[in-house]
């Protein structure tokens, strides 16, 4: 059969980033290509090209044989290809029958709407879909799930010959799952190419037809969905050479319990979380995007509220319902975004130093002991080798990986203990990260109790001592760090869903 | 499957108030609340000349608001309606009283400028991506400057334009029902209040402005030529300032150039008060109606019981916080 899409060499750099090297893809009519990889991979990058979000820097792509150029979302749709964006796309203040309609409004004379055949059209493809939704309700008030199908229902609303979903199960439970395939099964059936991109592996038996696997924004292979083990995809997409030195496991049995955490929840995102962590341990936690690890590490640090849960400290029950009493416990939480949560980018290496601390340094009346504080940014700058020229440099000039010891110097002057650092390499180059990495390691062995989350395996692997995984908001399973413990394994736990098969691929 | 009734005719009145409902209803029940407690406190409150007072007072500022709640219903801010208003009113001074035209083209010069100067404002917003709060600020000194240039700093008067007086000051409804003198200004507002109104819900136009303050993003992944759309609103709102320029000229008979600033904080607390989201998405102009209202009421009532005009001022601001809290207090209970 001749493929509806067709895209080879495709290339496209952003600032500072080689998002897609020389990538291939191909659709053909009546079939659901899945399209696999792990964060980062180009996956939805490349399909934003496929939909005229963006526009590729080289590479040629073909619709039904002929070369095109899209450079517009309204081009892409005019050929027939629809998107389901990964972040909802909608306007939570109009109603579905307007949001799957927006700039295609059926119209009367002089700009005027026809909502009668607004809400009539939607009413329509809603029963198509087998959907109860009101044309009139107004997106804002439905569920995820239900918004998620309003996406759906929009997508379809173009007539679409290709139809992109990107991870279009996310929110959806598991009968709205089921109710999705019946209808990619419909929209198969009538010759309707689907893209479709999930993390959820036990879904790729249940729709694909073909899985094309991309890894550092290369593609690695297209393979065929239901002859090729799902163990075996899953090696294709972390199939990186992990040249680290494995990590040297401690032996912490007789050291003291630092941080206990048990029966956190709350709704969807946090259920029943509980772990232990030991002075001078590393626990890393794996998982894939959403699977809740952020929000556990916030809820510990009393930054989102949560439904449930006890925490221990050093073995005594401490109240956190704010940063401020987690802070005031010994924990430390170094968020993802250092620029937004982070950092003062606008202060100079002493004052950001100095910031949590502040008490320490306020002499009679209020006045700022300047000395001491210069003196003390100092020792963390000689310590932790933060490369400035003086502590007075305003820290948006530093390097990533300088900002980031930065703010670690923060918070160990505030003697926090307990050390949760989230995506801690995020942006940060290739040679600062191992500095990084060396830098937690001698915390841990301090004696500090550290709590490393990643989305880069490579990166739990090196660091961890014990490996939490996450999924869906629960945990999984802690795995024990060192050379025993393989990517796959922590990949099989990361996609484990409730009450899903398997994801070896064998029929329960 | 539910099954979708037929769609009623278009109820123009539920139509003005099925968003937002509770919010405006809090204002109304203010403004009742409001008007039983000046009548209580001064009976020459509510005379019916009070009352016409009032309107008259309000016509103005409502139209004004009226152009603001547009803009900000996309997410955006006007702060060029004021100056914006006194500049058409000394652009329909140079066409009647200079150059002499018919009292019509005079009134098309007005709104056409207003319209133009909000496309200028519209461009710097969607095109050259400056935000609408800097934008907006930067076209109010503009105009406020030009308004002194053109008129060489004197009020133009319009005594040489024989009805031009009666366009805000005359009264339609006045010679039908003599009992009733509702002047002329007051049906304009109505009227512009009605249109505004017809075109935010009915319109392709209105149904942009919505999506564009609700998520622009989502609308331009959609394929819409958002820059156009947002550019054709700001325009839109340049021309209802040209109205509000043509009556403020008219009740005074003269087009006063250094008049303007502080308007633009008015209409703007009007929209906040009738329940209009500063963040955008949300809104209606019965709010923004009954928002302009209330701050008339409260200005004319204080006068009524001898407030000094300092504390009116204070007691308006106090309100502003007031509308604004009761509305994320609701919004944190309907999370």
């Amino acid at each position: 059969m001749a493929p509806i899409v067709k895209m080879t060499g495709i290339e496209k750099r952003f600032p500072g980033v080689h998002a897609l090297k020389n990538v291939q893809f191909e659709l053909e009519p009546g079939e659901v290509h899945a399209l696999m990889g792990e964060n980062g991979a180009g996956k939805s990058t490349l399909m934003k090209i496929l939909a005229g979000i963006y526009r590729s820097d080289a590479g040629d792509l073909s619709i039904d044989g002929e070369s095109v150029e899209l450079d517009s979302p309204r081009a892409a749709q005019d050929r027939g290809i629809g998107i389901i964006h990964q972040e909802l796309s909608l306007m939570n203040d109009l109603t579905t029958a307007q949001n799957i309609f927006i700039g295609r409004e059926p119209r009367k004379s002089f700009g005027r709407l026809d909502e009668n055949a607004l809400n009539r059209n939607a009413a329509e493809i809603f029963a198509s879909m087998n959907l109860n939704l009101d044309p009139k309700a107004n997106v804002g008030s439905l569920t995820i799930a239900k918004q998620q199908m309003v996406e759906i229902a929009k997508a379809l609303s173009y007539k679409s010959r290709v139809l992109i979903m990107d991870e279009p199960t996310a929110a959806l439970n598991d009968a709205e799952i089921s109710e999705l395939f019946i209808i990619i099964n419909r929209l198969k059936a009538e010759g309707v190419g689907i893209v479709y991109i999930s993390h959820k592996m036990d879904e790729l038996k249940r729709i694909a037809d073909r899985v094309t696997v991309m890894r550092d924004g290369e593609y690695v292979a297209t393979v065929g969905a239901s002859d090729t083990p799902i163990s075996k995809i899953i090696a294709m997409m972390v199939g990186r050479e992990v040249n680290e030195e494995p990590v040297e496991v401690p032996d912490l049995s007789e050291a003291e319990i630092a941080l206990e955490v048990s029966g956190l929840s709350r709704g969807k995102d946090i259920r029943d979380v509980g772990f232990s962590l030991r002075k001078g341990e590393i626990l890393g936690f794996a998982g894939l995007m959403g699977a809740g690890r952020t929000e556990v590490a916030r809820a510990i640090f009393g930054a989102d509220p949560r439904d449930g849960g006890d925490i221990r400290v050093h073995g005594k029950d401490v109240s956190v319902t704010t940063p401020h009493d987690a802070v005031a416990a010994g924990i430390g939480y170094l968020s993802e975004d250092r620029k937004h949560f982070g950092l003062a980018t606008g202060m100079n290496v002493r004052d950001n130093i100095a910031l949590a601390s502040l008490d320490k340094f306020t002499g009679r009346g209020g006045v700022l002991d300047d000395d001491a504080m210069r003196k003390t940014a100092q020792d963390y700058i000689r310590k932790l080798g933060i490369r400035t020229p003086s502590d007075i440099q305003e820290v948006r000039l530093l390097s990533g990986g300088n900002q980031q010891k930065t703010v670690i110097a923060k918070w160990l002057l505030r003697n926090c203990d307990i050390l949760i650092f989230d995506e801690p390499t995020r942006g940060i180059d290739v040679g600062a990260k191992s500095e990084i990495y060396k830098l937690l390691e001698s915390l841990a062995e301090e004696g500090k109790a550290v709590i490393v989350i990643s989305s880069e395996l490579p990166e739990i692997m090196r660091l961890s001592h014990r490996i939490a995984v996450m999924c869906e908001g629960r945990l999984t399973g802690i795995l024990p760090g060192g050379k025993d413990t393989t990517q796959e394994q922590i990949m099989q736990l990361a996609t484990q869903r409730e009450a899903a098969m398997q994801p070896t691929g064998e029929t329960p | 499957m539910k099954t979708v009734e037929e769609t009623k005719p278009v109820n123009l009145l539920s139509r003005l108030t099925d968003t937002g409902a509770h919010q405006k209803l809090l204002a109304f029940a203010s403004l009742i609340a409001l008007l039983i407690a000046f009548s209580i406190a001064s009976p020459n409150f509510m005379q019916t000349s009070n009352m016409i007072a009032i309107l008259q007072a309000t016509s103005v500022n409502g139209v004004l608001a009226i152009a603001a709640t547009l803009v900000i219903i996309t997410g955006g801010i006007d702060l060029s309606v004021g100056t914006l208003m006194t500049f058409c009113a000394v652009i329909a001074g140079v066409v009647l009283t200079y150059a002499g035209m018919p009292l019509l083209l005079g009134v098309m010069a007005a709104i056409a400028a207003g319209a133009l100067c909000g496309l200028c404002s519209g461009t710097f917003v969607a095109k050259m991506k400056i935000p609408p709060f800097i934008a907006t600020l930067g076209m109010m000194l503009i105009l406020k400057g030009l308004s002194l240039v053109i008129s060489g700093t004197r009020p133009i008067y319009f005594n040489d334009t024989p009805g031009f007086d009666q366009i805000s000051r005359g009264s339609l409804i006045g010679e039908i029902l003599p009992s009733l003198p509702i002047p002329n200004g007051v049906l304009i507002l109505f009227l512009v209040a009605m249109a505004a109104a017809y075109i935010l819900g009915r319109t392709v136009l209105g149904r942009y402005t919505f999506a564009l303050g609700s998520n622009e993003e989502a609308v331009r992944l959609s394929g819409v030529n958002t820059d156009a759309w947002k550019m054709a609103i700001y325009a839109l709102a340049g021309g209802i300032c040209g109205i509000a320029g043509i009556l403020i000229a008219s009740r005074l008979n003269s087009a006063q150039p250094a008049l303007g600033l502080g308007y633009e904080l008015e209409a703007i607390a009007a929209v906040v008060i009738g329940g209009t989201s500063l963040s955008g998405g949300r809104g209606t102009i019965i709010g923004t109606l009954i928002g302009a209202l209330i701050m008339a009421v409260l200005t004319n009532g204080l006068r009524v019981l001898s407030v000094a005009q300092e504390w009116q001022t204070v007691v308006t601001g106090a309100i502003i916080i007031l509308a604004v809290y009761a509305d994320m207090v609701r919004r944190r209970q309907a999370k």
